[in-house]
């Protein structure tokens, strides 16, 4: 049910590398895991409201006022690569 | 024959709101701060770190809903959009999906699809071969902007060319002015616009592959760029070609177009509801204080020009359409009772025609300048044409009109003293040509004469004036 | 000294405030022992104690904190390779309060990394042991917050529960853990799993000493958080010594198969226990119970799909060396960063929400989740609690369910319907029982679960519960 593209693809969207032998661990696995989670497709669950938040709140807001920043010495402090006054990437543009 | 096309034409606008701190937590925003001073655990999303929205940013969106007739929801939930970008700190950008804030709506006969919020991502500055790291290209990324509230308006498909994209952006640029939710300036970034463009035949009402091109950042640059697209696409088609979809780039400097992203890696935003935020559920008085927010949007501004300063249609809607101009007319009339609007609305236009898309607020021409100005043309004591030499002058250096004239020599030749009654003769007696084909009948020859007079004193004479003389003078 | 450690945190909380202890003197006993611990429950032990003064109401009793909690220059790495090195500018909002309160930080404790795991095996930091044998598993994923309590190397500590990663360590290892309702503590500086199930609570010695940690825990909601809640009202200190008047309901859904029979057995004796102190025992039904571990597999990793995209090695942590470019920074980074089972749920979760598969899975479970609250809103009209064990089975023996992953995906069905429910739920520690091969006796958990802001009436049940039981944990604590 789950293959070695699919795996492959769904590697490329979560930005992980795999090794040969890991997607193929990972064909198994996952379809392992899958063929329990599929039970709940036998369930009839037509009408039944989806739940995102199991606490029924609204409008958890804050109001416009300003908060302290991180001076860039602390937010740069973790940074594995600094250039410019920022965090360095290789380029997108490469 | 080849078939005609019909060009089909969406615009999706981002909008930064004038909110004091970010959507999501409580970073100021600021322009030009030095990078990445303006950031926190949120924005930079540490580990940990949870959003909050910002009331404000919402009451600015719900105020927008409403100036757009959009239908706000009740309810409405925040999603994340999953995907890796060095500009985007969580993986993911919160945004708004099947549950937006407001659907629908309508301005100046295009419908709106749906306005909602989202966040900003950050800035990302490419280094090039300079910053070189283990020999590749870098680039480096400021947060300091990642996160700003931004409201996106999308528009059904209903524009039809290049020309009324760009006025219909105008427009809507009005409209968030007045509500005073956002600084909507193309250049700075704070209003962005994308353009979905696609041709069908013309006639057909089914609609043909569509490109969008991206972040064009000036209002020429919209127009020209779906003008571009527009024509790249006529070529293909017409080449019996097919149009792929695909995200574009206008270089406005070389007028090219290019493609942005291969199409090999489809996106998959994996959107979900954002399990961090609880939904807005729009309240009575929510919606009352965004209806109180809003002052007069443009097409009420238009109506009340018309009413109260006697405008033509045309002339309301051009000034009530540009926020700026609409300011700049209100203070021009409001220097002196009983001036006359329609005279001050054709006078800003020969400002415009000079200034451009300058706010007349900044330029030279005070707006008690345009008043005496429009006063001196009223009493006829400067011509037309001499009111342009010295709206010339004043757009250039700037003063006040009457010194203008007098320094000049501008005021209007009348004839009190019989000099115009001079220059009359002279011009009937130069051109028998013109004097036979007026006694003929022929009326519009007369204006051969008045160009010439007109000529002789540069334009001081009045019009009305040469008319009489010339008539009385050939006894006509 | 040996007798201070035989006091549990709010007895030895008590006698500071009486002037019989010395607050410092408490803190480097636990930081001595902490330092030299052997179960390597540990990750990080502060060096010296506190400059302030302790505040009265936790007297300065000294708190080891999961290392998923973000403490302001302290290493807080959630357990990964991935947050090497890194020490946040902040600290979380309840180990803040906590803090306050007078519990100040003693060191951060090993965990599955990201909290995903059953049994501490998945940690950068390796492997915690169970103190009852060292060749078994603490459970997880708040495995060293657990092992650490049962030890004696801290009076007592907070983790976090996913689907079940409080209640089930607390389980094995023989302490109680209580994961409060949904929403009742601040999430703000915890290093997210999945955030519409994760939620902090503590891990004790004792009943008593999970509702005053607790108490301070919850109360007003925080601004930081926006799902976070007001307690109705303050934690009350448990003191019940009967059960006259509480209606139990045993589900059958939960009580059955797929349990070991020395599990089942300890169980049905507490129910026994429970009808002597005066408790109704009658059996409910939770019909959808059966397919909350399928939910659960589908929302947490799809959760945690998203939740670990920001570590791309832009910001912080490890950042893969020489890469060739952006997308193989990325991929390297987060291959070589993330251990084997987080690669796996970030794989599933990604699976399950992309295009096409989102209705059939996410959609699906979300609704599956409604019918679990449903069943559980039902049983509540007619009983108090809800019972059945925390854990299926006792310590396993470590490696042992590490090569099938489902294998290890089964310890979570009976906490995880509570979790998919955002109910409180707490687990006491209700004898020992063999493992199925026969051997040394293990502690065994048992689960109470009530409806949402019930934890000071549940804390009160266990109370009652557990001085009928009399549970003595000491021996681990040597
Ligand atoms: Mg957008
Ligand atoms: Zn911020």
């Amino acid at each position: 049910m789950i293959d070695r593209d699919t795996v492959l693809h769904v590697a490329r969207l979560a930005r992980l590398e795999l090794t040969d032998g890991e997607v193929e661990r990972m064909v198994g696995e996952l379809g392992g895991v899958l063929e329990h989670i599929e039970t709940i497709a036998q369930l009839d669950l037509d009408g039944v409201p989806p739940t995102t938040h199991v606490v029924e709140v609204a409008n958890a807001l804050r109001e416009d006022e300003p908060r302290a920043s991180l001076s860039r010495q602390q937010a740069l402090a973790g940074a594995p690569a600094v250039a410019d006054e920022g965090f360095a990437v290789p380029s997108p543009q490469a | 024959m080849t078939p005609d096309f019909e060009p089909v034409i969406g615009l999706e606008i981002h909008v930064q709101l004038k909110t004091r701190t970010k959507m999501f937590c409580g970073c100021e925003l600021s322009f030009g701060a030095p990078p990445n001073t303006l950031t926190c655990p949120v924005c930079l999303g540490l580990p940990g770190a949870l959003p909050v929205a910002n009331a404000r940013a919402i009451h600015f969106a719900l105020m927008i809903g409403l100036a757009l007739g959009c239908e706000l929801a009740d309810h409405s939930v925040f999603h994340r959009k999953n995907y890796f970008y060095p500009d985007l700190p969580k993986g993911y950008q919160i945004s708004q999906y099947d549950e937006p804030l407001c659907r629908g709506g309508e301005l100046a006969g295009v419908r709106l699809h749906r306005v909602h919020l989202e966040e900003d991502a950050a800035k990302l500055i490419h280094l090039g071969a300079s910053g070189r790291i283990h020999g590749s290209e870098q680039s480096v990324v400021d947060f300091n902007r990642g996160g700003t509230p931004l409201v996106e308006i999308v528009t059904e498909p209903e524009l039809r060319s290049p020309e009324q994209a760009r006025e219909w952006l105008t427009l809507l640029r009005a409209t968030l002015r007045s509500l005073a939710v956002s600084d909507v300036n193309m250049e700075e970034g704070s209003l962005r616009a994308d353009a979905n463009v696609s041709l069908r035949a013309a006639g057909s009402s089914e609609l043909g592959t569509k490109t969008e091109l991206k972040n064009m950042n000036s209002f020429r640059f919209l127009e020209r760029g779906i003008a571009a697209e527009i024509a790249r696409q006529r070529v293909t088609l017409e080449a019996g070609g097919s149009i792929e979809q695909e995200t574009l780039h206008f270089d406005p400097v070389s007028g090219e177009i290019t493609s942005l992203r291969s199409k090999e890696e489809a996106q998959d935003y994996r959107y979900f509801p954002e399990p961090d935020l609880v939904p807005i559920a729009t309240t009575v008085a929510m919606l009352r204080a965004a209806r109180e927010a809003i002052v007069e949007l443009p097409r009420a501004r238009a109506e009340r020009f018309e009413d109260e300063y006697g405008l033509s249609v045309d002339s309301a809607h051009l000034l009530a359409f540009r926020f700026e101009l609409a300011n700049y007319f209100e203070k021009v009339v409001a220097v002196r009772e009983g001036i006359d609007g329609q005279q001050i609305a054709n006078w800003l236009t020969q400002l415009v025609a000079r200034i451009g898309d300058q706010d007349p607020a900044q330029s030279k021409v005070t707006p008690e300048a345009m008043a005496q100005l429009v006063e001196l043309i009223s009493a006829r004591a400067v011509s037309a044409p001499a009111g342009r030499e010295v709206l010339d002058v004043l757009v250039r250096e700037g003063g006040d009109p009457a010194s203008v004239v007098e320094q000049r020599g501008l005021g209007a030749l009348h004839d009190e003293d019989g000099a115009l009654e001079a220059i009359v003769g002279q011009a009937i007696a130069a051109d028998p040509a013109a004097v036979q084909r007026v006694r003929g009948g022929n009326d519009k020859a007369i204006g051969a004469l008045v160009g010439a007079v007109m000529r002789e004193t540069r334009g001081r004479a009045d019009g009305a004036d040469v008319t009489r003389l010339i008539r009385e003078q050939l006894g006509i | 000294m040996s007798g201070l450690i035989d006091l549990s945190a709010s007895q030895a909380a008590a006698a500071i405030k009486r002037g019989e202890v010395d607050p410092g003197a408490l803190f480097d006993l636990y930081r001595q022992r902490a330092a030299t611990d052997s179960l390597n429950a540990y990750t990080w032990v502060a060096e010296q104690a506190p400059k302030a003064p302790p505040q009265p109401s936790l007297g300065g009793v000294p708190l080891a904190v999961k290392d998923l909690f973000c403490t302001e220059g302290v290493p807080s790495q959630s357990g990964s390779r991935i947050l090497e090195g890194y020490r946040p500018p902040y600290t979380a909002t309840v180990v803040e309060r906590l803090a306050q309160a007078g519990a100040p930080l003693l060191g951060k404790t090993n965990q599955d990394e990201f909290a995903m795991g059953s049994s501490n095996e998945n940690s950068a930091f390796g492997p915690v042991l169970n103190p009852w044998d060292r060749a078994r598993v603490p459970g997880g994923s708040s495995g060293g917050s657990a092992a650490a309590v049962a030890a004696g190397l801290a009076p007592w500590a907070i983790g976090t529960d996913t689907g079940g990663s409080i209640r089930q360590p607390a389980a094995l290892c023989g302490i109680v853990g209580l994961k409060p309702t949904y929403g009742a503590v601040s999430r703000y500086g915890m290093i997210a799993f999945a955030s519409s199930l994760d939620q902090a609570g503590p891990l004790t010695r004792d009943v008593s000493d999970a509702a005053l940690l607790l108490s301070h825990m919850v109360g007003e909601r925080d601004p930081l958080d926006a799902t976070s809640l007001d307690f109705p009202e303050p934690i009350a200190m448990p003191s019940r010594r009967t059960l006259a008047g509480i209606r139990l309901g045993v589900p059958s859904e939960l009580t059955g198969e797929g349990i070991e029979p020395g599990v089942l057995g300890a169980f049905q004796a507490t129910l026994e226990l429970a009808r002597q102190l005066g408790a109704t025992v009658e059996s409910c039904a939770l019909p959808h119970a059966p397919h909350a571990l399928a939910a659960y597999y589908v929302l947490a990793p799809a959760e945690c799909s998203s939740n670990l995209a920001r570590f791309d090695g832009v910001r912080y942590g490890y950042r893969a060396a020489d890469p060739d470019d952006l997308l193989s920074m990325y991929e390297r980074t987060r291959h070589d960063g993330f251990g084997v089972e987080v690669r796996r749920r970030v794989m599933l979760g990604t699976y399950v929400l992309s295009s096409g598969y989102y209705e059939a899975y996410y959609g699906r479970a979300q609704r599956v989740r409604t019918k679990i609250a449903a069943d559980f809103a039902a049983a509540f009209e007619r009983f108090d609690f809800v019972v059945m064990p925390t854990s299926p089975c006792v310590a396993f023996e470590l490696g042992s369910k590490l090569a099938d992953p489902y294998a290890m995906y089964l310890n979570d069905f009976l906490s995880v319907p509570a979790s998919l429910a955002g109910i409180p739920a707490l687990s006491i520690p209700n004898g020992l029982a063999s493992p199925p091969g026969g051997g040394t006796p293990l502690p065994v958990g048992f689960q109470l679960a009530g409806p949402a802001f019930s934890e000071s009436q549940m804390l009160d049940v266990a109370f009652a519960l557990e001085q009928a039981l009399g549970f003595d944990g000491r021996a681990v604590r040597s």
